[in-house]
């Protein structure tokens, strides 16, 4: 199929025109066709396929903090105390818990990570336009602490008040039970006894001996009353089931809350409430502010550079191979905006190091060419045809082309794996770049160069 | 045209005098190393750093005294571009932060804090230690990948001896750029950060890949040439029609990264510059370094081998 070329390029065609509207969303354009089931917006900031379920925002490039500005934390999770396989997942929680905070800070893109290095569990906050560093720091660098509470004894309690006491964490008392009480919580589906949920997912909360007793007592003097589920005292609690009669003698069984949960919502509570069942004490490691003024200028400059940079790249191709540098030159323009379209998509989070992965990827990229035209230079010298001269050329490139890119990949991976933060964003961008480039330097420019000659013959017969 | 002439020319005669060459220039960078070390940016030693702006130029001392007055440890105050200029000091408390504001505004009313950064030292260790750890899998990946790649190299030649020669340009590439910084580190004030390991590891990329196309033309000639040629003559002869093309591409790599070191933002400055040096050197040390050692490998072993 990849043999005829009208149907390469029109693949190439399509490709770019895709890219250069994610690239570009200016107006939306509205598609929809019942027959095979399309139904999308594409552009107008925002990507809607197959009825809202696949959804991008393309409204701008992510961008890191060093571009945008805002403040970046790294917390140190302090797990020993918790068994070594049950690390992964307290981290998981804490993160989840401290994403919630973040939230709490009303602000756009958080980027909340776990990050883990030896022994060292981190997580890495990044909060873009903000800039009180302090503030955010008592947000979110405190324990995660689960407490059960039950409503003060003036409260009473009627289903109509209920989304009253939802939000107002004052109506609210301790009960002494504590995070430090449960052992987990799993997620179970309801058994066939239980009739009025069967085969729904339901959380169930293991308490410790302790704790069940506590829990026990609880529970008998709250029947028919809710008990309040808080992570860190604010804002809403984490789930406010209502005890049922059946609980009226207490428990014979570990208590389970449920509800109308999908699976994936039953999973996301129980994470939560691990969270709150073990608590994993963290401390700031760092903590930066960084000005987005700093950011604006050099972006502004460094993304002029870029253009003149490959300006200039363009204008010495030509000067040096003629009419192969300006083929070369469009499949750069192709390939830059490809690579964009797939930073958006990803989406790739852009950072200064990123952009000069970028670039020097274009570099790159630029090298599978000059390898590919100087190697035509010979075989032409050497006597061959001009047709089949091409055909060597990149035939016979291919070996170094494959080599030389193949050890740029692997370093890019080597630096992703082993690097930090900004080395990371390099070699991403680095390695996404280096396989687009293929496509662009192999792919398009040979069917560019085979439809001239094809053009070019039929003129000439 | 001129690949008639290339052919002529007799570039390995040189083999020696160029290492010597890259001796000469990495030398001083060695000797800079070991008198003054690098210049570490917090990134490795922990501490903080604030930023600033003013209208017009300072007297950076009084900058200086604002911080000691608050008894906080100055170790550098270094200008930038423009009227910035950035403070850096042993780790400061965030909290105290508006009062340090407070001070400065109160010596220099036109001022702006653009930035302020603490590090823990001990993440400084870690991200030593994890560019090292970067650095060697990358050494070891690259030469198990050529000895692979090139594992069809006709006997007596080993491909495990083309792996070893291009990781010597590689490491030659790294003493350069890290000499260099050791040098403007002790005379300039620039700073080795995140970002220098960065420009170190790309160059490294761009190096092994220069190394690759001119091992690629060896591998290739000595299948092909007549067998009477030996290793010297065969690796010149590939060096030879190699060279327009190793030219071409450092060319427009060059291109891009000038334009990004006179045009760019002054954040990325002395990374670019890093590159720049590099990618000059990479070049270099693939035509220059690499091809000469394996040279002198090969002549050595099959010496041993009669």
């Amino acid at each position: 199929m990849f043999k005829n070329i009208y149907v390469r390029l029109g693949l190439i065609s399509a490709l770019t025109t895709l890219a250069l509207l994610i690239v570009l969303p200016r107006t939306p354009i509205k598609m929809n066709n019942s027959f095979i089931g399309l139904d999308a917006t594409i552009g107008g900031y925002n990507l809607e396929l197959f009825g809202g379920k696949f959804k991008k925002d393309l409204r701008d490039f992510k961008k890191g903090l060093d571009l945008k500005g805002g403040i970046r934390i790294v917390l140190e999770a302090d797990v020993s105390k918790i068994d070594a396989a049950e690390r992964d997942n307290a981290l998981e929680s804490a993160k989840d818990v401290i994403s919630k905070r973040v939230d709490l800070l009303g602000v756009t893109e958080p980027y909340v990570a776990t990050t883990k290095s030896g022994d060292q569990h981190r997580i890495l906050v990044e909060i873009p336009g903000l800039d009180n560093v302090t503030e955010a720091v008592n947000l979110i660098g405190q324990t995660a602490q689960l407490t059960f509470k039950q409503l003060k004894p003036e409260n009473e309690w009627s289903e109509d008040k209920m989304f009253e006491y939802y939000t107002t964490p004052d109506s609210w008392e301790n009960t002494g039970i504590t995070g430090a009480d449960l052992k987990g919580a799993d997620v179970v589906v309801a058994d066939q006894a239980d009739i009025q949920n069967q085969g729904k997912p339901q959380i169930k909360l293991r308490f410790s001996n302790e704790g069940r007793e506590k829990f026990s007592e609880l529970a008998k003097k709250n029947v028919n009353k809710p008990i309040a589920l808080y992570l860190d005292e604010t804002g809403v609690p984490l789930s406010m089931p209502v005890v049922s009669a059946d609980l009226a003698q207490g428990l014979t069984d570990d208590p389970v809350i449920s509800g109308d949960f999908t699976f994936e919502t039953a999973k996301s509570l129980s994470i939560q409430i691990r969270a709150g069942a073990l608590p994993v004490p963290v401390k700031v490691l760092e903590q930066e502010t960084i000005g987005a003024t700093l950011g604006a200028e050099s972006v502004q400059k460094s993304f002029f550079a870029a253009g003149v940079g490959l300006l200039l790249v363009v204008l010495f191709l030509i000067f040096r191979y003629g009419r192969l540098g300006i083929l070369a030159g469009i499949a750069l323009f192709i390939y830059s905006v490809l690579t964009l379209a797939i930073f958006k998509l990803f989406p790739v989070v852009l950072t200064l190091p990123g952009i000069a992965g970028f670039i020097l990827s274009i570099g790159m990229a630029t090298d599978a060419n000059v390898l590919v035209f100087e190697r035509v230079k010979e075989e032409i010298f050497w006597g061959k045809p001009k047709n089949l001269a091409i055909h060597l050329g990149f035939d016979r490139a291919w070996n170094s082309i494959k080599d030389s890119n193949v050890s740029s990949l692997i370093t890019s991976f080597i630096l992703f794996q082993f690097g930090s933060g900004p080395v990371k964003g390099f070699a991403l961008t680095l390695a996404i770049g280096i396989v687009v480039s293929l496509f662009s330097s192999i792919f398009v420019v040979r069917t560019f160069i085979e439809f001239a000659n094809v053009r070019g013959g039929k003129k000439n017969a | 045209m001129f690949a008639e002439e290339r052919k002529m020319r007799n570039l390995m005669k040189y083999k020696i005098w160029y290492l010597v060459f890259s001796a000469v220039v990495i030398l001083p960078g060695i000797v800079a190393l070991l008198v003054w070390g690098l210049n570490m940016s917090v990134d490795f030693t922990g501490g903080s750093v604030f930023r600033y702006e003013f209208e017009s130029g300072i007297n950076p001392e009084d900058l200086r005294k604002v911080y000691l007055e608050k008894s906080i440890e100055v170790e550098a105050v270094v200008p930038e571009s423009g009227n910035k200029y950035s403070v850096r000091t042993k780790p400061v408390e965030p909290q105290r932060n508006n009062e340090i504001k407070e001070g400065v505004s109160a010596v220099f009313p036109n001022s702006k804090q653009l930035s302020f950064e603490t590090v823990g030292p001990s993440i400084g260790a870690e991200t030593t230690r994890s560019a090292f750890v970067a650095l060697s899998w990358a050494v070891v990946g690259i030469m198990v990948y050529i000895a692979f790649a090139f594992r069809n190299v006709p006997k007596p030649y080993s491909s495990f001896r083309f792996g070893v020669s291009a990781v010597v340009a590689m490491l030659h590439d790294a003493l350069v750029l890290v000499g260099l910084f050791a040098i403007l580190g002790h005379f300039k004030n620039v700073e080795v950060d995140g970002l220098f390991i960065t420009a170190v590891l790309t160059v490294l990329g761009f190096s092994v890949h220069d190394t690759i196309v001119v091992f690629d033309r060896i591998r290739e000639n000595l299948g092909k040439l007549p067998k009477v040629m030996d290793i010297e003559d065969v690796t010149n002869y590939s060096v030879a029609e190699t060279l327009s093309r190793s030219v071409a591409t450092s060319l427009t790599v060059i291109f891009t990264l000038s334009a990004l070191y006179v045009l760019g933002g002054d954040t990325i400055k002395m990374f670019v510059l890093a590159m720049l040096v590099g990618i000059i050197s990479g070049t270099y040390s693939s035509i220059f370094n690499a091809a000469p050692v394996l040279v002198l490998w090969e002549k050595y072993a099959a010496k041993k081998n009669k």
